[in-house]
């Protein structure tokens, strides 16, 4: 065998030496300039003058209300859309109905939705020019420009991220284990919590990390929907926007920090699932 | 209710309330939305919503949308599938690292993503001033919209090819190879064949979010009419402007687009299921 290498140094399944290395180098060098380079700057113009001046920034009450802002967003509508996404997965992969295709493409539909066309959709339905939306502000329930409208455009924008992560896995391990729990006298919710919930807890915790990454970040449906009232129904990225249009590069970079030190958060946490537990997640074996 | 939905029989509890809160929030966040839009457009008359898309500078943001989308997918397409080459086959030092990365404009916050590519691109920024010389200008010009849309698609070509070359056996690459066939014909004639639905379907989905993408696009662009305004920004400076029944038409031509590339991603993907068993 070592002969045989050592007189065909190239396998026949790869490519020659230079080639290998030539697009080694091109892999370094793309992911540099596309990726590695915008994350740099955005920690070097917030750093621009100096921690104190990030610090100063960050004590902004303009961006603290944001911070809180996104905070709550995030607190609300990422356990709401894994509850979804669980009584989807349950619905669909426990269950044969009709329709049952058409259901999992309307649940995908917010991928290929724009967030602009998603806020406007929001602005349509409950803004003032709508009957529905007169009544709710005569009734002091606005949910355009408030509070209740960025949730729902959050809520559009990750609606597939958790249930697009379980259903995969619950359709795998189909329903003899859970019949097995039934069969031996356990309840359904208790079925539910110690069969299903252990077997896909791997796949939802990271479904759960994509969307709470996506809801922190979101921008076009948010910024369209809420209004971007200072202190009110500002969140961080249209806080952002709005600290970048007024020059206040320093504390737009900041708020950009602290959005892109939660991104490389949840790429580590991502990673380290992937690499443990590969085999209970969809993502990683997708076809 | 129960019987008429389920199609056979299951001895799970839950279905009532599963499919409950599924169809209660789907209609809450994305049905009763989506028909919100449609019947404003059924409101404003096929006729009318014409007459207002048919204007030069909704034409050249539309148009523009398209196109920056078109290329910057295409760039995708080549660099992502060497990107995903490179990161299956070969074992370097700081692979995994890369390989964590790619999915870096996946957790990157849009408005993130748009200033800080933005602030290397301007003129007085590290790449700005080093392509100056060249007599490139990236920022507030077209190719930053696609060096933008570069960034956001990336990750969806990669991703969606990776696990197909993970996958690919190595028999027929040998069998090629025993044949007489050189490296570059076995890559060009057995491998891309294979890896042809996942890039396709990779470079619909890159294409998909890239026409509708807003936050990582305005800051770059720079929004001149008719030159570099992309449609999602007239949507919302028509809603500044309250002209509602303006923006929704822009909307609804929008939502359009996505819906015909919905079919399209699926429509390969059932091509591909006939054809080789696999997406």
């Amino acid at each position: 065998m070592s002969d045989i290498a050592l007189t065909r140094p190239v396998p026949v399944t790869s490519e020659p030496p230079l080639a290998r290395y030539l697009l080694i180098g091109f892999a370094v060098v793309f992911v540099t300039l596309f990726l590695f380079a915008p994350l740099l700057t955005v920690f070097a113009e917030a750093l621009r003058q100096g921690w104190a001046g990030a610090l100063d920034a960050l004590r902004l009450p303009d961006a603290q209300a944001a911070i809180r802002m996104t905070l709550t967003i995030a607190a609300i509508a990422v356990p709401i859309n894994a509850a979804f996404g669980i009584a989807a997965a349950w619905a669909i992969t426990k269950f044969d109905f009709r329709g049952k295709a058409f259901l999992i493409t309307l649940i995908d539909l917010p991928f290929s939705v724009s967030p602009v066309v998603a806020g406007l959709m929001l602005v349509l339905l409950f803004g003032a020019n709508s009957t529905l939306g007169g009544w709710l502000i005569a009734n002091d329930m606005p949910i355009v420009f408030a509070f209740p409208g960025i949730l729902l455009a959050t809520l559009f924008i990750t609606f597939p991220f958790v249930a697009r992560e379980i259903i995969p896995v619950m359709m795998e391990q189909g329903r003899a284990e859970e019949e097995a729990a039934l069969t031996l006298g356990a309840s359904g919710w208790r079925t539910f919590f110690t069969v299903t919930l252990p077997n896909i807890r791997w796949a939802l915790l990271y479904g759960v990390l994509l969307c709470n990454a996506r809801a922190m970040g979101e921008f076009g449906a948010v910024a369209v929907v809420s209004g971007k009232i200072r202190g009110e129904t500002a969140t961080m990225p249209t806080m952002i926007e709005m600290f970048y249009n007024e020059y206040l590069s320093v504390a737009a970079f900041t708020l950009a920090a602290v959005l892109a030190m939660l991104a490389l958060l949840t790429l580590l946490l991502k990673s380290l699932l992937e690499w443990r537990h590969a085999d209970l997640l969809a993502a990683t074996r997708r076809h | 209710m129960r019987a008429g939905i389920l199609r056979s029989p299951s001895p799970l509890p839950g279905f009532g309330l599963s499919f409950g809160i599924m169809m209660t929030v789907l209609s809450i966040v994305v049905l009763l939305p989506i028909a919100a839009l449609l019947g404003r457009g059924l409101m404003i008359g096929p006729a009318d919503l014409w007459d207002m898309l048919n204007s030069r500078r909704i034409w050249s943001a539309l148009t523009l949308s398209f196109r920056a989308a078109l290329i910057a997918s295409l760039f995708n397409l080549v660099f992502g599938l060497m990107l995903a080459w490179v990161l299956v086959r070969y074992r370097f030092w700081g692979r995994r690292f890369i390989d964590a990365a790619v999915d870096l404009p996946f957790a990157l916050p849009t408005a993130v993503a748009g200033i800080a590519l933005t602030a290397l691109y301007a003129p007085n920024g590290v790449f700005g001033q080093a392509l100056a010389p060249l007599g490139l200008q990236v920022a507030y010009t077209e190719v930053g919209i696609w060096v933008a849309l570069v960034f956001i698609g990336l990750p969806f070509v990669v991703r969606t090819v990776q696990p197909v070359i993970e996958e690919l056996e190595p028999d027929l690459e040998e069998v090629s190879a025993t044949l007489g066939a050189r490296r570059i014909y076995t890559l060009r004639r057995v491998i891309l064949p294979t890896l042809t639905p996942a890039l396709l379907t990779g470079f619909a989905l890159a294409l998909a979010r890239s026409v509708g993408e807003y936050g990582s696009v305005i800051f770059i662009a720079g929004n001149i009419p008719n030159l570099t305004e992309i449609a999602p920004l007239l949507i919302v400076i028509r809603l500044e402007e309250y002209n509602y029944d303006a923006a929704a038409a822009i909307g609804i031509a929008m939502l359009v687009i996505s819906f015909a590339m919905l079919l399209a991603i699926n429509a390969i993907q059932v091509w591909s299921r006939r054809r080789i068993g696999n997406v």
